[in-house]
């Protein structure tokens, strides 16, 4: 009962604290019924069973605490050399300046508030709707929160193939600032589209991206969480899959006192297919690190693949979480299911939590899990440096060979060269000291 | 090339004394040969020379060229020139045989202050060399040692030592796991090493490599240490009668 009404004050303290944005009448519509929505669930509270990994404290506070500018100009940012269409958010709002124009053939693209002036049919369809659908069974309050009162973000239409990747881009500039981010994808049926995001976006952060894949349409999804060690960022995907659609996406996190990334992805036509993969790497040394994934697939029609590959790499009391589940509902015969979450401790300080699931309502299924914690390879390890490799050098070398079985998931080539660089830089900077 | 004098080795985590006092010095230019029993050593004196933990040195002292081995960290002792080509090489997942053999000839470059190779004389380099060992490409592409056959390892063992051009090498069990022409192959490649610069160290059970690889001096150890050394004839006096006539003698 206590914590029942501590959780209501909490979302009746925070909701007085934000603003709705205006709208179309079909807009107002799909905010209140999130904030109602919001209301029904209470914000996330420590002692709520999903959330018991991971302290939600700073997630649901009023204002955002402080987060030091980090500076990255000792690299050139991720993506740099990529061919794509750069759409840029200073601490959660949408600056045209910096963008391109956002005119792309095969890809229609608009500010979320534009989109929410008109009638757009197919962000009408879509706004808070995927979010919605994915609260059952399990409760996502701060996404909820996020449709409600989400300030700004884009619309994103693929008609048919991108002719280049479309690349979200968040800058962080004020220490304090809280950015709460919507964006909307459809790609429409045999179409195709690569979203990349990259930047820590803001002191606090809370992004959600509804993705509908229409039958044959294909989504690839890749991003980079920036380097700031102070940012606190609680992302949701909610994704819809039709027949034969393919979505993959990969996240590559370093650094952050807290991020917790959530995927819930439906597989709702046949023969349709769902990689999600993340890398993590967090050294408590540099201010905490707390990196949660928490993902939940649904199989909801039949020959489908999902595929769940999540690594992490921790140092110096930083904590790792993992929370994966696949559900195959009745009906969801010949499903394929495989999921494996990793951690490579480095010290005796760090800390994995892993909570694995799989709930089968089907008979014919193949669902696989496994779950491991590990130190360094000490064989290994003397065996690079028996050619001369120093220990140093040979750990790193056997970090991203670690992390290799995410990249790997990656579809485009280039983009997962791209990372392993970045990787590559991050590791021998961090050696340099 | 390598002097090692009354080396006394035991675990570090247990109280079992392995090398009880292990003499052996290997000249610029010249092969030894160790043989003996399983369970005698052999393998710990490599593993010893080359750095690895686990292990304790209570007395005595390796060096290489004058410098002290025991002092080095295993990388330093790699830059230095010494070289171990495993009995058990290791699968490392993840790590493709070439960022492997660049990383480590790069290394060691580092390590002495070298420059590093350019990436096309890399490319020259592996393909030259894997050619007479006959690696293929798609040897090279593969994670180092991952899902390679026994004597597949060996053979990419000898491509290691072939890139990184030691000046002491030590081999342990080279042969096994050979087939005759692989064996033909590895003992060519390091035929092919021998000069007046660099020292060979081959363990082995079987006379057969030493029939491809001549030694210029053969060792017996037992139980921890060097009981016997004469010429290529006691390898054959093993083949033919086994250790315990030489363990007899010595007792
Ligand atoms: N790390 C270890 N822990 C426990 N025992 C060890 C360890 N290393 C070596 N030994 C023991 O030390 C002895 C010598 O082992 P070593 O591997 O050096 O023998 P070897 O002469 O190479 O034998 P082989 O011909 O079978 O390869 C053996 O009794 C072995 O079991
Ligand atoms: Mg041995």
């Amino acid at each position: 009962m206590a914590v029942v009404q501590t959780k209501q004050d909490l979302v009746e303290s925070r909701i007085a604290a934000l603003a709705m944005p205006e709208g179309k009448a079909w807009a107002k519509v799909a905010r209140q019924d999130a904030l109602a929505r919001l209301r029904a669930m209470g914000l996330p509270h420590r002692r709520d069973e999903y959330w018991k990994y991971t302290d939600p404290t700073s997630l649901t506070q009023l204002a955002a605490s402080r987060a030091a500018l980090h500076d990255d100009s000792d690299e050139t940012p991720v993506f740099a050399a990529i061919d794509r269409l750069r759409l840029v958010f200073v601490d959660g709002v949408f600056d045209p300046a910096q963008s391109d124009d956002p005119a792309l053939a095969g890809v229609e693209i608009m500010r979320l508030t534009d989109a929410m002036a008109m009638d757009l049919h197919w962000a009408r369809d879509y706004f808070g709707k995927l979010e919605a659908q994915g609260q059952s069974p399990v409760a996502r309050p701060l996404a909820a929160l996020n449709t409600a009162f989400a300030t700004d973000g884009v619309v994103i239409r693929a008609i048919g193939v991108a002719e280049k990747p479309v690349s979200l881009i968040y800058l962080h500039r004020d220490p304090s600032s809280d950015a709460i981010l919507h964006h909307v994808v459809r790609v429409e049926s045999g179409a195709s589209l690569t979203l990349l995001e990259n930047g820590p976006a803001a002191a606090r952060f809370n992004k959600v991206m509804e993705v509908s894949v229409a039958d044959d349409g294909v989504f690839d999804h890749v991003r980079t969480q920036g380097r700031d060690h102070e940012r606190r960022a609680v992302t949701h995907v909610f994704a819809r899959l039709g027949a034969r659609s393919q979505y993959k996406s990969f996240t590559l996190t370093a650094n952050g006192v807290l991020t917790r990334n959530e995927h819930v992805i439906t597989l709702t036509g046949g023969d349709a297919s769902a990689h999600v993969a993340g890398a993590a790497l967090g050294d408590g040394a540099s201010g905490a690190f707390h990196h949660d994934d928490t993902v939940f697939i649904t199989h909801d029609a039949e020959r489908c693949e999902s595929r769940q590959v999540f690594k992490k790499v921790l140092r110096n009391s930083a904590v790792g979480v993992f929370q994966g589940k696949i559900l195959v509902k009745p009906g969801a015969q010949k499903t394929d299911g495989y999921q494996i979450s990793q951690s490579l401790l480095l010290d005796d300080d760090s800390v994995f939590l892993a909570k694995p699931e799989l709930e089968i309502y089907a008979d014919d299924v193949s669902c696989s899990h496994g779950s491991t914690t590990g130190a360094i390879d000490e064989t290994a390890l003397f065996y690079l440096r028996a050619r001369g490799v120093p220990r140093d050098v040979a750990t790193d070398l056997l970090v991203l060979a670690f992390i290799d079985e995410a990249i790997a998931e990656i579809a485009d080539a280039r983009l997962a060269e791209d990372i392993r660089h970045r990787l590559e830089l991050w590791l021998g900077r961090r050696r340099q000291g | 090339m390598l002097t090692i004098k009354n080396l006394h080795v035991k675990l570090e985590d247990e109280d079992k004394q392995i090398l009880k006092g292990v003499d052996l010095t290997v000249e610029a230019g010249r092969v030894h040969a160790i043989m003996g029993p399983n369970g005698s050593g052999k393998s710990t004196l490599s593993y010893v020379l080359s750095g690895r933990d686990g292990y304790e040195v209570t007395d005595g002292t390796a060096l290489l060229e004058g410098e002290d081995l025991l002092a080095m960290e295993p990388e330093e002792r790699a830059a230095a020139g010494l070289f171990l080509a495993f009995q058990y090489p290791v699968e490392i997942p993840g790590v493709g045989n070439m960022t492997f053999l660049r990383t480590a000839l790069n290394a060691q470059r580092k390590l002495r202050g070298e420059d590093e190779i350019s990436a096309g004389d890399f490319l020259k380099l592996v393909r030259e060399k894997a050619k007479t060992l006959k690696i293929d490409a798609e040897m090279l592409k593969r994670p180092v040692n991952v899902g390679f056959s026994g004597g597949e390892k060996k053979r990419n063992e000898i491509l290691q030592m072939a890139m990184l051009e030691p000046k002491m090498c030590i081999l342990d069990e080279t042969d096994s796991g050979l087939d005759v022409d692989a064996m033909k192959l590895v003992s060519d490649g390091v035929n092919a090493l021998r000069d007046s610069g660099r020292g060979f160290l081959v363990i082995t059970h079987y006379q057969r490599l030493l029939d491809h690889i001549k030694p210029d001096v053969v060792h017996i150890m037992a139980d921890g240490r060097i009981v016997k050394t004469g010429g290529p004839e006691l390898a054959l006096e093993v083949e033919k009668n086994g250790y315990a006539d030489i363990l007899a003698e010595v007792a």
